[in-house]
């Protein structure tokens, strides 16, 4: 920490909000506030721009797993309560599988929270265009979705009119239910108020397996809607024990989601789309949007004009440039440590922040990413869970990831695809469904001739999530035969290697879903990482935690933003 | 770009397209002038480059180009000069394009240009692909896309396969799977025989069962899918029956009546003249027949001088029976039975629409004729004949006459080289008709019901070609049924239903000798002396709105079609041996809709009371049919002849046009909004022999 001397002081000294972390919903958060004119600064100890969100090369994703699964000891200070480090991650495990270190593990650009995509429908992608952050941005659309099973068969998923005509797997009857399934939901959704429901008001509230049952789907459709397409991550077949039921209603929104999705931008031939460089890209685009919008701008640091002359485009190599600024304090967010909290002398009230520097900064609220956590003084008892953490879910429940690296494609005729291994797919125990995403150089994920496949899967405790990754892992890839050492290498592969892709290297973390922190009224934490495949319930809880700071401010209303110079107007989103 | 509604236009858009039509205008009138002058200078085409490119609807512009083109080539000094004239031309299309794709006149041009020997096909086929894209349907582009493919000579498998990309892409493209038929058409051409052809269909058939499984609702697929039905049942046509049929003994008479001391079955035969008709009919209208395809072998006659005619009311040379007449010599008049063979010769010369030519068949009879006895013909009288119900006995508990029958309804004609690909036609068949009943299970779908229809339909067809009674089910009943849901489901195609119902039903009713007994009944004039009886098939009160089947009923003499819904006769024509028809409590509305009985030679009583003749102002099939006004009626126009008594042209040339060439003894025309006491009075006069009308006796 030896560059904090070079940071110069920022001037004035207070602010109407100031959000440490530049995760997607903090950054949805300033450029939200920042765009109704409060005075709003950004600050990031990080040298990159997403905290729990961000896209990383290998190593820099490596250390930052590593800082961030120990709490870091409390300096003795009452007055100023130190802001430490919440141990979000648990059991990393990285394991590197070829002899030769990764080439160019730079031009990886590895998710913290992955497997995500976007559905071309959903509200993310609303929001985005909502406020025009899109001309920031390029996407590529997911080829094809697949289930899968132990042995590592990838069926396809008939999820559109011409799969399910396609797909030589299906039989007529089953083309002809899936179908009727598709219609039904779209004559459901698309009905006039006044006519007839389709779906009776009972059947709505039932669970959804229940009725799919009631429409006589097969075992393997039921399957494939449940956990590829609606994207249920508990095995819903057993309803008892089931954490978490879908009901007719959500599994048909959902349904129709999916559907919208398809053929909504002409250049996505499938539901979903992934954002090429990384899901990093979207909270640096909502930076850069508060930015412009007068997040830090408008608090008159001349310093930081130069950078919004800077023409700003989305290749690779500019983008390390917006790094290497951010490196010299300067980019959309002030990169800058925080110390420590300033506290009311009773110490329950929030006053302002202390900066490494040494630098005291006073605000009215204060936004934490929700890696951050003040040393607690209250009892156990009296810590609440995170309410803006998506609801409904046990508290002791996490989420296992991975992420792994090949040379070749799960599937030869997929560059970017999903694989879902719904519950008892993997082994009879399965209780979550595991879900896989494979993205390739297409996308700038990595250089092109190499693949790199996220896994996500909710579990009850590291070893339950550590098992069904490595099922997932071992249906997917070609392992050497002795499991995790590192060094007797690549030789001996499995007997039979097929054709699956051999593993080069693989990360596997433990990641927390709830938090507890003490409840201050004007400091809030943002929602961590969820478990799911897209962003609907996160940005839900971020809107919600907007209306809490801010009940009379519109969330993100439309608005032009003014034309920046783009060198490359072919993003799909137009 | 299909079922979008369009947007009224607002105020500023209807100021847009009043000045662009003035700009129009003007440019017409520049390019109507050069184009009357001969001019092609630079500005003269640079005014029509104008024009097309805001207007590519002016075909007039087109072929002024066309012409201004050959004009430069003619002063062209090299090739690259002509090259760039015609790319100048591809330019202007590809704009003209942009502004409507749909142009006939565009792509006309850009097809005339690239048949100057332009060529270059893979910036046509890259240009293709947009438009394609643009709109997946549009069928200019597909058939430039068949046109540049046939000069780019790009195989069919690869055409094939881009119609198969298209058709995963989405299944509802019609165009795609037209093309996809021509294309196999032509692959099942060069591959020759039977197996490439039966492997093409089978592979066809599953390609498009997971489309109709996928979206029933959706035609395109069903389309495609009657293609390929087509195209399974397609063969060459066959003689199916014939008049006398084979294997009968005909008993020839004068009256009608003979004692019936033969221990054979025998058709009794009037007939004034010493000729009787010989009837062919085949399965489907065929051209060619004449006295070198058709011999006929007989002990007196040599044959070879017989004319035969189509019994056709519209197609002028095809026709699905066809008539001639075997004369008598005088010196033939003893009991003995004579024989006659008739062979229907594989050669060129009878051949279908399709141009396949007809597979050799025999059919034999043997024919005895009486004693010449003209006398007693002239003293025949003719009581008034009544269609009420006591007048008629059901035939069903005569065993004679159910012998009788079974002699008429043997219509099986030996066919040599039997058609191998009948047992895969046949199971083709069964299998579609499994899945069409599994996916009906499932999903109410009106298409699929009448492609089950009319699978079962041709199934039932293949049966009768085939020996009888070898096991296979038939599926009358079911097809009446799906027809009778249709009319319900659908009642916006009710009449077509009512159509495939009847033609069904008679099907139903002619397939075997029992079901027609039950519908044969004897007429008995009970004031005749002698008790002369007739056998009269009474098919009234059946609902049927159309005739079919007719080839199983060459025999019939006596038919009552009473109380349908028949709004036309057609296929009546065959029934050479027709005497007595009731046609009333119908749905006929016009004469002309009566032409087909013009051809019925031996048509004495017809009733064709209680239509609709004259209720309608409007009748479609009055201009369809032959009249004075289009020539086709033939020398023999003599209506002048009957025109005095204030009758005219205009209001009855149809009925003259059915009725003079008939000899009725009988007719019963009440009921008819048309009949008035003029027409009485004219029908009497171009019909002398008319002896009763409407009830009434004429002098």
């Amino acid at each position: 920490m030896d560059e904090t001397a070079s940071y110069p002081p920022i001037e004035p000294s207070n602010f109407d909000l100031i959000v440490i972390g530049t995760g997607l919903p903090e950054s949805i958060l300033a450029s939200a506030a920042s765009a109704t004119g409060k005075n709003v600064l950004h600050l990031d100890p990080n040298p990159f721009y997403g905290t729990l969100y961000s896209s990383l090369p290998l190593n820099e994703l490596t250390s930052f797993l590593r800082s961030q699964s120990q709490p870091l000891t409390p300096e003795n200070d009452e007055s100023t309560p130190q802001l430490l480090t919440l141990p979000l991650y648990s059991s990393i495990e990285i394991n590197s599988l070829s002899l030769e270190p990764i080439e160019n593990s730079r031009k990886l650009n590895l998710d913290l929270s992955g497997p995500r995509v976007l559905l071309c429908s959903d509200s993310m992608i609303d929001l985005i265009l909502k406020t025009g952050i899109n001309q920031y941005m390029e996407f590529k659309s997911v080829d094809a979705s697949f289930v899968g099973d132990a042995e590592g068969n990838l069926g396809s998923v008939p999820d559109s009119r011409s799969a399910i005509f396609k797909d030589r797997s299906l039989s007529l009857t089953e083309k002809n239910q899936l179908m009727k399934l598709f219609k039904l939901v779209q004559g459901h959704i698309g009905k006039e108020s006044g006519e007839d429901d389709l779906i009776s008001e009972e059947d709505l509230e039932s669970p959804f397996v229940e009725f799919l049952n009631k429409f006589g789907l097969s075992q393997k459709l039921k399957s494939i809607i449940l956990y590829a397409i609606v994207l249920a991550d508990h095995d819903q077949d057993n309803l008892e024990n089931c954490k978490d039921v879908i009901n007719t209603k959500s599994g048909i929104d959902h349904l129709a989601l999916y559907h919208s999705s398809i053929g909504r931008f002409p250049n996505a031939n499938g539901p979903m789309i992934y954002p090429i460089y990384g899901q990093g890209e979207l909270p640096q685009a909502f930076c850069r949007r508060a930015a412009v919008k007068g997040c830090i701008y408008k608090n008159g640091l001349d310093s930081f004009n130069e950078t919004f002359e800077t023409p700003f485009g989305l290749g690779l190599d500019v983008r390390f440039v917006v790094f290497k600024k951010l490196r010299c304090d300067l980019g959309w967010v002030l990169r800058m440590p925080v110390a420590a909290l300033l506290m009311d002398k009773d110490g329950l009230t929030y006053k302002g922040v202390k900066l490494v520097s040494g630098q005291e900064l006073f605000s009215n609220q204060l936004i934490l990413a929700p890696c951050f956590m003040i040393p607690s003084r209250l009892t156990p008892a009296a810590q609440v869970a995170n309410s803006y953490d998506v609801g409904r879910r046990d508290a002791k429940e996490k989420v296992a990831r991975g992420i792994c690296i090949a040379k070749s494609s799960v599937k030869p005729e997929a560059a970017n695809c999903l694989v879902f291994f719904p519950p008892k797919s993997l082994y009879p125990e399965q209780k979550t469904t595991v879900r896989v995403l494979q993205l390739s150089g297409n996308v700038a994920a990595c250089p092109s001739g190499m693949f790199v496949t996220y896994l996500s899967a909710m579990c009850d405790n590291a070893v339950e999530g550590k098992k069904l990754l490595d099922a997932a892992i071992s249906a997917l890839f070609s392992l050497p035969i002795c499991g995790n050492s590192e060094n007797n290498g690549i030789e001996k592969l499995s007997e039979h290697t097929d054709s699956k892709p051999i593993l080069l290297w693989s990360a596997l973390y433990i990641q927390e879903l709830t938090m507890f922190q003490d409840s201050f009224n004007s400091i809030s934490f943002t929602p961590l990482p969820d478990e799911h495949l897209h962003y609907n319930y996160l940005l839900d809880a971020t809107e919600k935690l907007y209306q809490k700071i801010y009940p009379n401010e519109e969330f993100l209303t439309q608005t032009n933003l003014p034309e920046e110079p783009v060198d490359d107007d072919s993003s799909e989103l137009d | 770009m299909h079922g979008r509604p369009r947007k009224a236009p607002t105020q500023e858009e209807q100021e847009a397209s009043s000045l662009k039509a003035v700009k129009l205008r003007e440019l017409q009138s520049q390019l109507l002038n050069f184009h009357r002058n001969k001019i092609y200078t630079k500005e003269a085409v640079d005014i029509s480059t104008k024009l097309l490119e805001s207007n590519p609807e002016h075909y007039t512009g087109w072929n002024y180009r066309k012409l201004s083109v050959q004009n430069l080539l003619e002063s062209a000094l090299d090739s690259d000069s002509v090259q760039s004239i015609l790319d100048e031309e591809l330019r202007l299309v590809e704009n003209a394009l942009k502004q409507n794709f749909k142009s006939y006149g565009a792509w006309h041009h850009r097809k005339w240009i690239l048949s100057k020997g332009h060529s270059s096909t893979d910036k046509e086929l890259r240009l293709l692909g947009k438009f394609q894209k643009l709109d997946a349907r549009n069928f200019h582009a597909w058939n430039y896309r068949r046109f540049i493919t046939a000069l780019k000579e790009i195989p069919d498998e690869k055409e094939l396969q881009y119609t198969t990309d298209m058709i995963y892409d989405n299944f509802s493209n019609y165009s795609a799977w037209h093309n996809r038929s021509v294309l196999l058409s032509h692959l099942m051409e060069a591959r020759e025989g039977h197996s490439g052809k039966e492997n093409v269909l089978g592979e066809e058939f599953e390609f498009v069962r997971s489309a109709l499984f996928t979206d029933p609702d959706d035609q395109s697929g069903w389309f495609y899918h009657l293609w390929l039905l087509y195209q399974t049942l397609k063969r060459e046509p066959l003689l199916i029956t014939s008049w006398p049929s084979t294997g009968s003994n005909i008993q020839l008479s004068v009256n009608g009546y003979l004692d019936g001391q033969s221990l054979l079955p025998v058709l009794h035969f009037q007939s004034k003249a010493r000729k009787y008709p010989i009837i062919l009919c085949f399965n489907e209208a065929v051209e060619g027949v004449c006295s070198s395809t058709v011999t006929v072998e007989c002990e007196y006659h040599a044959g070879d001088d017989l004319i035969w005619t189509p019994l056709s009311a519209n197609k002028l040379d095809f026709a699905q029976a066809w008539l001639t007449y075997l004369n008598f010599p005088d010196e033939v008049n003893s009991l003995k039975p004579y024989s006659v063979k008739i062979t229907v010769a594989h050669v060129p010369g009878i051949t279908s629409l399709s141009g396949a030519p007809c597979s050799t068949t025999h059919t034999s009879f043997t024919v005895c004729v009486p004693l010449h006895d003209l006398k007693h013909a002239e003293l025949q009288t003719m009581e008034r004949i009544s269609w009420k119900e006591e007048k008629f006995r059901a035939c069903a508990t005569q065993p004679q006459d159910a012998n009788l029958l079974h002699s008429l309804g043997n219509f099986k004609i030996t066919v040599e080289n039997k058609p191998s690909a009948s047992d895969w036609s046949m199971e083709t068949i069964f299998t579609e008709i499994a899945h069409c009943r599994e996916l009906l299970s499932a999903t109410d779908c009106k298409i699929g019901k009448l492609t089950l229809a009319r699978l079962l339909m041709a199934h039932n067809t293949l049966i009768s070609y085939s020996r009888p009674n070898d096991g296979a089910e038939i599926h009358y009943d079911e097809i009446l049924a799906l027809y009778r849901d249709l009319m319900k489901m659908d009642p916006k195609h009710l009449c077509y239903y009512e159509d495939e119902y009847s033609l069904a039903l008679l099907k139903q009713l002619t397939s075997n000798t029992e079901s027609l007994l039950k519908y044969s009944y004897e007429y008995q004039e009970s004031t005749s002396p002698s008790m002369k009886s007739s056998l009269c098939l009474r098919l009234n009160g059946l609902s049927l709105s159309r005739l079919g089947s007719m080839e199983c009923l060459l025999w019939v003499q006596m038919l009552d079609l009473s109380h349908n819904k028949l709004r036309s006769v057609e296929g009546l024509e065959a029934l050479q041996l027709l005497s007595y028809l009731n046609l009333s409590n119908n749905k006929i509305c016009s004469f002309t809709a009566l032409e087909p009985i013009r051809m019925l030679k031996a048509l004495q009583v017809l009733d064709v009371s209680y239509n609709e003749i004259g209720a309608h102002s409007v009748d479609s099939s009055r201009y369809l049919c032959s009249s004075p006004m289009n020539h086709a009626v033939g020398n023999d126009w003599n209506f002048e002849e009957f025109a005095n008594g204030g009758i005219k042209l205009n209001d009855h040339w149809d009925a003259f046009l059915v009725f003079k060439d008939l000899n009725l003894i009988q007719l019963e025309i009440m009921g008819n909004p048309v009949v008035n006491d003029q027409l009485k009075a004219f029908l009497f006069k171009i019909m002398p022999e008319l002896k009763w009308l409407d009830g009434e006796k004429c002098n």
